[in-house]
């Protein structure tokens, strides 16, 4: 007998029917092994088509020091079983499309279908990047137009798209910075970081030689402009600041920063992750930005994919267009399209190519499908959204900072944690509800973060019963906190072992005498 | 607009719970004077028929009526339709990074089995879950090896794709390392004695790539012998693993890494493409990326979770093991479902096709009179090819034709002027490569005319 979890409905019996019906329910029962065990020699997804050149033997031909066997524990299966697999695998995931997917900082919103049909345009998806440029007018005018929309939205001089995601963005642009202030005399030693930042900010600043060094947020969560004083000295390379931060709150002295920031000679980066709150009602080039990147997956809707690919085209400020990555999309004055190499001040290459070209796509169709007018009331409702949840919540969960928010709102869990049960807890309860949890344990400023971001994306219906399942969380917490402690109860597995898995990593499946069984329990 | 799903009047009671008037008063937190006045200068709004109807315009001005034999670190194959049928499942593209595992079993499973995949392919102990791409992906490994060695000379072969030295050299440029680059010699390998005399004892890693730019194999097992002699780590780079199905893994090196675009996802324009980066199990937590480790819930059933996180930046922040925070999950995805499809028998026939058409196009084009393939190294689906005349010549006349005849090598290697990388994969029919091979032959011979007449 299967189960012997905890009844997932805590406010009233369930006859023993009921039971067993929730039970049997598919995603419960239905055991989806591993690719490698379902496999059965001899069996294959694709025919090829007939070999039409002379066959050769491929161990006469490498001969024995380059030549291999099967490979070992490769899957053999039908072409049903691999869509019944990946089928059944992705009925076990939470999407966008699944339902309101508030994950703060990510940015989850509705990804458009037709941006993947014109990606996967024949053309789009076939030309080879070393092909004739006379033979890849179409893609490189795309990139073009791409880039061109961004400086419009940015404010900013140039833009390039080669970086692979935000990280690698924030790692050109403090290269960039770099090569400016190094061909001033002095790379310098130090990047300031608030301490509110995403984790990648200091990596990427280390990366680029740079020592990190930590500025303190004030009372109201934004840049300590008295300590930013202190700090910002002859030795700091630049600021890198998120806006609006990771609290959901805008910089409103940005100006006076980056005004401190270029008067003692250094240079301002913006991660612009948050650029969802400004899109088409400020220009961050008006705030004395040098530079910064975008994450084309967040703010203008390519598909995070399960964890990419990203996309983070980095905009700059004409001082710094000299130092972009090569290669550079340019237009001849007889109106073809070329890649520029010869920029001999380019801080190199960031990854081979010219970036996820089919995310540029995806973004410019995004970008033509709003207009301006489109742009500018999807950054109005998603920053309604957000003040929406933050309004219906604050009496039931503590509000750290107290103000207007931008696209996102950020509670912590200060007086549930009274009762035992931290972020994580309600998170995990929230499942139970139908939705996917908001981000946890970030920003690190706040201890207990409960980070909600609902997009443009969240109709009010849905963030009406998201607030009620919160609501009701709170009133669970306070009549029974052990139940939340256990959640979830109606996914395929229970809380999962994080612990063990680091303690023994077991990284890949290897093939063993015992078939693999779904639980204990159907052995006996 | 389409996308937005709410109201006016929904706005409107949604903003009087705010208690506000206007939406504009929720924005007054940006100072007045940096808020945007006027408009965007922006295309749009379009309907879906208009957005199609301008990238069917952008797409017709493609290659796609040409006949491709450029391959230099993006292979053309044919995807099987279930690829493109599995990733559209909004379950899997609308997903974020798994970090509740438990609605996000899918992708976690999935990612456990691309791993696993590359692992049996490439020989090695453990992989991550993926990288942005081949060349990010070498980068991030030399990092790696200089964490194990805690040594900062770097040597990297010459017949590394000329882009990942590129990116590689970007990284690296303040990390105080010392970077050498060592020759081919005639068979179009590394030179084995440069490599002997250039090892010494602060020598961090060894990069080499197989097949290497050139398409030729590199004597991983020798070059690893060496390398480890000096206490560097070998590092093998594989831009067309697609080889990997008939060619022996590199099991003598310490990281093996490089680009999986060849196993199912589309050339695209250079991207977007996935990274992989396998290794041996004693340098695990000196990896970088996401890595996915099966675990039980708490009724003992087996499970999946993103693992060995305090390698990461979002905990180890400026003392990472790098700063990426995403893989290329949908990418991977692709990969899993590709080589499931495959299989072990599909991969391997698909491989041997690779191997015989790429054999057979060799054959014809050094059967031509002035044409030669100079490197005599055993190679996969992409070959060297030494022509008569000047090779952009030959290109263009070939383009004439609808043929794009390979790349120009004297682009990165000024050394190599007049020398064709051709790459033939199985979608290229013999029809196809006896035109290729007929175009080449009459330019060249055109070429060779009109020389005779400028010397008489």
């Amino acid at each position: 007998m299967r189960g012997s979890r905890t009844c997932p409905i805590p406010f009233f019996e369930m006859t023993a029917m009921e039971n067993r019906i929730r039970e049997a329910r598919p995603h419960v029962t239905r055991n989806e092994k591993l690719i490698f065990e379902r496999s059965t020699p001899g069996k294959s997804g694709v025919d090829l088509p007939p070999l039409d050149v002379p066959p050769v033997s491929a161990e006469e031909l490498l001969g024995p020091e380059f030549s291999r066997g099967e490979v070992e524990g490769f899957p053999e299966v039908s072409e049903l079983e691999v869509i019944r697999h990946f089928t059944r695998l992705s009925s076990w995931n939470y999407g966008v499309d699944t339902g309101l997917y508030p994950l703060g900082s990510c940015t989850m919103k509705y990804n458009p279908r037709i941006n993947e049909e014109v990606a996967r345009l024949e053309g789009l998806a076939t030309d080879h990047p070393y092909a004739p440029e006379v033979l890849v007018q179409g893609a490189l005018r795309i990139l073009h137009e791409s880039a061109r929309c961004l400086e419009e939205i940015t404010g900013m001089d140039a833009v390039t798209l080669q970086p692979a995601a935000g990280a690698q963005g924030e790692l050109t642009g403090i290269l960039m910075i770099r090569a400016w202030l190094s061909e001033r005399g002095n790379p310098r030693k130090y990047i300031l970081i608030p301490d509110s930042a995403h984790g990648t900010n200091p990596a990427s600043a280390a990366i680029s030689g740079y020592e990190v060094r930590h500025v303190k947020s004030d009372a109201r969560g934004c840049v300590d402009l008295a300590e930013l004083n202190r700090a910002m000295t002859d030795k700091v390379a630049g600021l890198m600041l998120t806006n609006p931060n990771t609290l959901g709150i805008f910089e409103s002295q940005i100006r006076e920063i980056a005004d401190l920031v270029h008067a003692r000679g250094g240079l301002m980066y913006m991660d612009g992750a948050n650029m969802n709150a400004l899109v088409g009602m400020a220009r961050p080039a008006d705030f004395g930005v040098d530079v910064m990147h975008l994450n084309l997956h967040k703010t203008f809707t390519t598909p995070h994919g399960g964890g990419g690919p990203g996309s983070g085209p980095v905009a700059a400020k004409k001082l710094l267009e000299p130092y972009l990555p090569l290669p550079v999309v340019e237009q001849a004055p007889d109106g073809t399209f070329y890649l520029d190499y010869n920029r001999p001040q380019s801080i190199g290459r960031v990854r081979a190519f010219y970036g996820n070209f089919g995310m540029a796509v995806r973004a410019l169709a995004y970008i033509q499908a709003n207009g301006f007018a489109g742009l500018r009331q999807t950054t109005q409702d998603a920053v309604l959204n957000a003040n929406y949840v933050m309004s219906r919540l604050k009496d039931l969960f503590d509000l750290p900072y107290d103000r207007t928010c931008m696209h996102e709102c950020v509670f912590s869990d200060r007086r549930q944690a009274g009762r035992g049960i931290r972020t994580g807890d309600i998170a995990k309860r929230l499942i139970d509800y139908g939705f996917h949890p908001y981000t946890t344990a970030f920003p690190l400023v706040v201890p207990g973060a409960m980070m909600i971001e609902p997009t443009e994306s969240a109709s009010k219906e849905e963030m009406d019963a998201f607030i009620d399942a919160l609501r009701s969380i709170a009133q669970e917490i306070e009549e029974n906190p052990d139940f939340v402690l256990k959640a979830p109860y109606t996914t395929r597995v229970s809380r999962l072992d994080e612990a063990g898995a680091a303690r023994k990593p077991i990284l890949r499946w290897k093939p063993s005498p015992q078939p693999y069984l779904w639980s204990s329990d159907e052995e006996s | 607009m389409r996308y937005l799903p709410n109201s006016e009047s929904d706005r409107a009671a949604m903003l009087k719970a705010t208690g506000r008037s206007r939406v504009e008063e929720l924005f007054e937190q940006i100072p007045s004077e940096l808020r945007l006045r006027g408009q965007l200068n922006l295309p749009g709004p379009l309907s879906e028929p208009e957005i199609l109807e301008f990238f069917r315009q952008a797409a017709s001005q493609s290659s796609r009526e040409y006949v491709s034999l450029l391959g230099a670190g993006a292979y053309s194959h044919y995807i099987p339709v279930a690829v493109k049928a599995l990733l559209s499942r909004g379950e899997f593209f609308t997903a974020y990074t798994p970090y509740q595992a438990e609605i996000a079993q899918g992708t976690l499973q999935a990612m456990f089995e691309f791993q696993t995949l590359m692992t049996q392919l490439t020989g090695m102990e453990v992989s991550n879950a993926s990288l942005y791409d081949g060349s990010t992906a070498t980068a991030e490994a030399v990092l790696m090896a200089m964490r194990v060695t805690q040594r900062s000379r770097l040597l990297v072969a010459r017949t590394v794709h000329p882009e990942y030295r590129q990116v590689l050299e970007t990284f690296i440029r303040h990390q105080g390392i010392e970077l050498l680059q060592l020759p081919y010699c005639e068979s179009g390998q590394l030179d084995l004695a440069r490599l002997e005399s250039a090892l010494n004892a602060e020598t961090a890693a060894v990069v080499v790539q197989s097949p290497n730019f050139f398409g030729t194999l590199e004597r991983t097992a020798e070059i690893a012998k060496v390398v480890h002699q000096s206490g560097a780590l070998l590092i093998v780079s594989i831009a067309e693993p697609l080889s990997l199905a008939i060619v022996k893994p590199p099991c003598e090196a310490d990281i093996v890494c490089g680009e999986a675009q060849s196993l199912g996802v589309p050339v695209a324009f250079g991207g977007p493409y996935v990274g992989f980066l396998t290794a041996k199990e004693k340098f695990l937590r000196q990896m970088p990326g996401r890595l996915v480790g099966q675990t039980v819930d708490s009724e003992g059933r087996r499970g999946f979770v993103l693992t060995l996180a305090t390698r990461e930046q979002h905990i180890r922040r400026e003392k990472a093991t790098s700063n990426i925070c995403t893989n290329q999950s949908l990418c991977a995805l692709a990969v899993t479902i590709y080589l499931s499809l495959l299989g072990k028998s599909g991969l391997r026939m698909l491989a041997e096709q690779n191997l015989a058409k790429a054999r057979y196009a060799a054959g014809q084009l050094a059967a031509i009179p002035g044409f030669a393939t100079p490197f005599h190294g055993p190679c996969f689906n992409e070959f060297v090819v030494r022509t008569p005349g000047d090779a952009d010549e030959l290109l263009g006349e070939l383009q004439k034709r609808k043929i794009i005849g390979g790349l120009n090598l004297e682009r990165f290697y000024p050394d190599l002027r007049n020398h064709l990388l051709i790459c033939v994969t199985e979608t290229v029919t013999r029809e196809a490569i006896d035109r290729t091979v007929e175009a080449f032959s009459r330019a060249a011979s055109l070429a060779i005319v009109a020389q005779t007449v400028e010397r008489a």
